[in-house]
């Protein structure tokens, strides 16, 4: 199951969700944000990403 | 590319570029990967840099050289100024650079001293064999290798994984990265000698805004604000505030994105067979979000305890903690340092900034250090002093250099 959202036209790949999400669910591929299923919803990624890129699906 | 090698260093930024010429020149057998296709970009960094600590490094090279720097000025909440200038004879003290063109620079340096560099190469995972890593799988153009190599170093950057890999958990807190948004203006009008400095917790909660000059008529124009207190509004949404009302007329050329860690030092930074440098390692200075130099400095320790660990034939955490102890011991020193600095300051009000700033009007700075701006303010007030009594008691046991 896919929990967050990347939108990739706003997104400006610059790594800071993945350094700091704890479950380590995040991936930079080159110029895309991957997420595989280990991520837990936390929001940690969303709430630092510089551009707001990022939305955490309930 | 070979199936072996005796280091390999995962990212080609400034800590992975100086390690692996640094391990090459000693004559080891050396693959520097990126997974990016062009080394430098996309670009996240204000590209400060201090001249001193640069040349340890590099020799300056106007091709990626913007600006030189002679002074800051810091602005507090309600406009106070206080101005740090510093003329050094035969030159000014930093430079800001072009990274785009200075991270192909570092990587081309490091390919002439022997290593092999290899771009769209993305480290996968770590090759671990009995405790000890071994090795990288990588993939190149969507193929997957592995790839075997006597120690690994780890540069790769604010998003690294290699840390994790091997068991240390790298992961930072919301309130130890700066999530920072930039832009290249033209048009701002800012004297080209200075970089500029704007704090308030309207503008920038927990941080600041930036202006480092670029040459001609541009400038870097960014903002980084703590993570833990982003959300509601993000990096972005603040430097637009801050744009539209400073610079209606300035016209935007780039726009870079990023995360600093300002965590201070982690407990860990080896492993049997594995060094983390760099971002990596959370090796920015948390105060100044600065990590350009530390990561070389770092990546320059890496490299010769690489050599010396492959001659010995003993890779394991026994002999890579002489890098462990020189990076603490010099660029952790300041690390932790900054990190006293930075939990008080970051929990200032704007009125106590303002009234620090008011307390230093009329003061003349000769130098550009924060430890010059620190003793003043300690001299204009008493509680600062009390709440920094730590920091305080370190720098009077050594001398203590902040401006890198
Ligand atoms: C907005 C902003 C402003 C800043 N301003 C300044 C400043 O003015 N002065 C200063 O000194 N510092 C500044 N910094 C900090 C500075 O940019 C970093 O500290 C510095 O780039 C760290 O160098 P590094 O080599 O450790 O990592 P990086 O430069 O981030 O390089 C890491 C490299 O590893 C690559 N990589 C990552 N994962 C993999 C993988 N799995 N496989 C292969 N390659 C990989 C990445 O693509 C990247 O090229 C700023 C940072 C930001 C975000
Ligand atoms: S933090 Fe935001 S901009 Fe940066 S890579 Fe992640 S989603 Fe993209
Ligand atoms: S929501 Fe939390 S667990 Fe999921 S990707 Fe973001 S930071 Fe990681």
């Amino acid at each position: 199951m896919v929990t967050i959202n990347v939108n990739k036209f706003k997104c400006g790949y610059c790594g800071a969700c993945v350094g700091v999400c704890p479950a380590g669910a995040l991936e930079l591929v080159e110029t895309w944000i991957e997420v595989n299923e280990t991520c837990t919803s936390c929001g940690i990624c969303a709430k630092i990403c510089p551009v707001g890129a990022i939305e955490v699906k309930k | 590319m070979k199936n072996e090698y005796d280091v390999i260093v995962i990212g080609a930024g400034p800590a992975g570029s100086i390690a692996a010429k640094t391990a090459a020149l000693k004559g080891l057998d050396v693959l520097l990967i990126e997974k990016r296709q062009e080394i430098g970009d996309p670009v996240r960094c204000a590209e400060g840099v201090s001249k001193i600590w640069l040349r340890k490094h590099i020799e300056p090279d106007h091709r990626w050289i913007c600006a030189d720097v002679k002074g800051s000025r810091i602005y507090s909440p309600d406009g106070t100024m206080i101005e740090m200038a510093e003329e050094i004879a035969g030159g000014e003290v930093g430079y800001v650079l072009e990274r785009k063109l200075f991270d192909r620079a570092l990587a081309y340096e490091s390919a002439k001293a022997g290593a092999e560099v290899m771009v769209k190469t993305r480290a996968m995972d770590l090759i671990m064999e009995n405790g000890f890593v071994r090795g990288v799988k990588v993939m190149h153009l969507g193929e997957t290798y592995d790839i075997r190599a006597k120690i690994v170093i780890g540069a790769d950057g604010v998003e690294s994984k290699v840390g994790r890999w091997a068991g240390i958990d790298t992961s930072l807190k919301p309130a130890d990265i700066e999530t920072c948004a930039q832009y290249l203006m033209s048009g701002t009008g800012i004297d080209q000698n200075y970089c500029y400095f704007y704090l308030g917790n309207d503008i920038a909660p927990a941080g600041y805004v930036w202006i480092f000059p670029k040459g001609e008529d541009l400038a870097n124009v960014g903002i980084g604000i703590l993570g833990s207190k982003s959300g509601g509004k993000h990096a972005v949404d603040y430097l637009n505030e801050f744009v539209k009302k400073t610079y209606p007329n300035a016209r935007i050329l780039e726009m870079d994105v990023g995360g600093v860690p300002v965590s201070g030092s982690i407990e860990k930074t080896i492993a049997n067979g594995l060094m983390l440098i760099g971002d990596a390692a959370r090796q920015s200075d948390p105060i100044t979000g600065g990590g350009i130099i530390n990561a070389m400095e770092a990546g320059k320790i890496a490299g010769e305890v690489a050599y010396k660990a492959i001659s010995k034939g003993d890779v394991s955490t026994k002999a890579l903690q002489e890098y462990e102890n020189k990076w603490r011991s010099t660029i952790g020193y300041e690390i932790d340092n900054s990190l006293i600095v930075k939990e008080t300051f970051t929990s200032f009000t704007d009125k106590e900034i303002d009234s620090l700033a008011h307390s230093l009007e009329g003061v003349n700075f000769s130098s550009m250090s924060l430890l010059d701006l620190l003793y003043a303010l300690f001299r204009a007030n008493k509680k600062l002093l009390w709440d920094l009594r730590v920091l305080f008691k370190n720098v009077v046991k050594y001398e203590l250099d902040f401006e890198r």
